[in-house]
């Protein structure tokens, strides 16, 4: 699944597109402290956490993480919005908790 | 007693999420125009600026007071000041040997930049800055203590990096006496949530990462004298 499939889905709001629509989500990683994400995420996975924030955009790109979703309704900061723009990082959103998030792309995945 | 217009939360360049302008002496000179009489250089983990601060706001007749804003294990933030430029750097080599040791990767976090005294670029700092400590927020206090200064929590009304979306609640053993708000208007709602805060001195800073976010003028503490230890004393030394 590509992170375009998964806007297509619909389930996540839309915050920033990024640079690569078409690049291959592979699996799925939770975490909301950055000092563990970022030695721990798998890239081109989709991340899914709490925290909207500039150095969160940061992360992911080290990473090299498909997209970054935030969860729990969690807002993310002008500084991260203005990163993500700039270093051309797909954001979603959404209203559901950390798991069913997940849980939503896992089944796309494996589904 | 005398008042003093303060701002005790701006980073320098040497925070890689820190503009490049924002050198110490840029720093320094923004803060005297708009009309501050003390600030507080704080980067994330690390006092490697300060000397260059306080040399600059001398210059320019303003107080600087030397100080970091750390990151805990627990991605808490929190501002650290201390009395004495030594002790401070005292702090800054206990703390950088608790840091994380991750390479900083200078294109996607930002530059590291140290500055000396003469306003010159005088090196880097390798390991990226912004990464958690080993240092819990639990003994924060009386380790800052110990060498000198005072900490308070840093923008607790925020939602990232802050002590209380962090840890959800502020430990009922904290020794704090002062906390920081980004938005005071987020203050009497936070402060209902937490009455801890309310035996706390609530002040306000910029946080500023570029020179025209350096607050204006507003706020004011009041101290006993013109001095580091005068302002220390008000938030808890």
């Amino acid at each position: 699944m590509t992170v375009e499939d998964l806007i297509g889905k619909g389930i996540f709001r839309v915050v920033a597109e990024g640079d690569d629509l078409s690049r291959e989500i592979t699996g799925i990683f939770c975490c909301d402290l950055l000092s563990v994400a970022m030695g721990r995420a798998p890239s081109n996975s989709a991340w899914v956490t709490v925290m909207g924030n500039v150095n969160t955009i940061a992360v992911a790109t080290l990473a090299d993480v498909s997209c970054v979703i935030l969860a729990e309704n969690a807002q993310p900061d002008e500084m991260c919005l203005a990163r993500s723009r700039q270093q051309g990082v797909t954001l979603l959103a959404t209203e559901e908790p950390v798991f069913e998030a997940a849980l939503k792309v896992h089944q796309l995945l494996c589904g | 007693m005398t008042e003093l217009y303060y701002d005790l939360h701006i980073h320098s360049c040497l925070s890689p999420c820190g503009d490049d302008d924002m050198t110490p002496a840029n720093i320094a000179g923004m803060a005297a125009v708009k009309g501050l009489d003390v600030i507080a250089v704080t980067d994330h983990n690390s006092c490697k600026n300060c000397p260059a601060v306080l040399a600059a706001a001398q210059e320019y007749g303003i107080l600087a007071i030397p100080g970091m804003e750390i990151n805990t294990s627990e991605e808490v933030h929190a501002v650290c000041l201390f009395e004495e430029l030594k002790a401070a750097m005292d702090f800054d080599a206990y703390v950088y040997e608790r840091l994380m040791a991750f390479p900083n990767k200078e294109e996607i976090f930002g530059r590291q930049l140290i500055y000396n005294k003469e306003d010159e670029i005088c090196g880097t700092v390798p390991n990226l800055l912004i990464n958690a400590t080993d240092i819990s927020f639990e003994g924060l206090w009386e380790l800052v203590r110990g060498f000198g200064g005072v900490m308070f929590p840093a923008h607790v009304d925020k939602t990232a990096n802050s002590l209380i979306a962090n840890l959800g609640f502020i430990p009922p053993d904290s020794k704090f006496v002062t906390a920081e708000v980004k938005d005071l208007g987020k203050l009497h709602k936070v402060r209902k949530e937490n009455p801890y805060l309310e035996g706390c001195r609530i002040i306000s800073n910029s946080d500023a990462h570029y020179l025209e976010d350096i607050h204006e003028p507003q706020l004011r503490l009041q101290v006993r004298e013109r001095s580091v230890r005068g302002v220390l004393e008000v938030l808890g030394m």
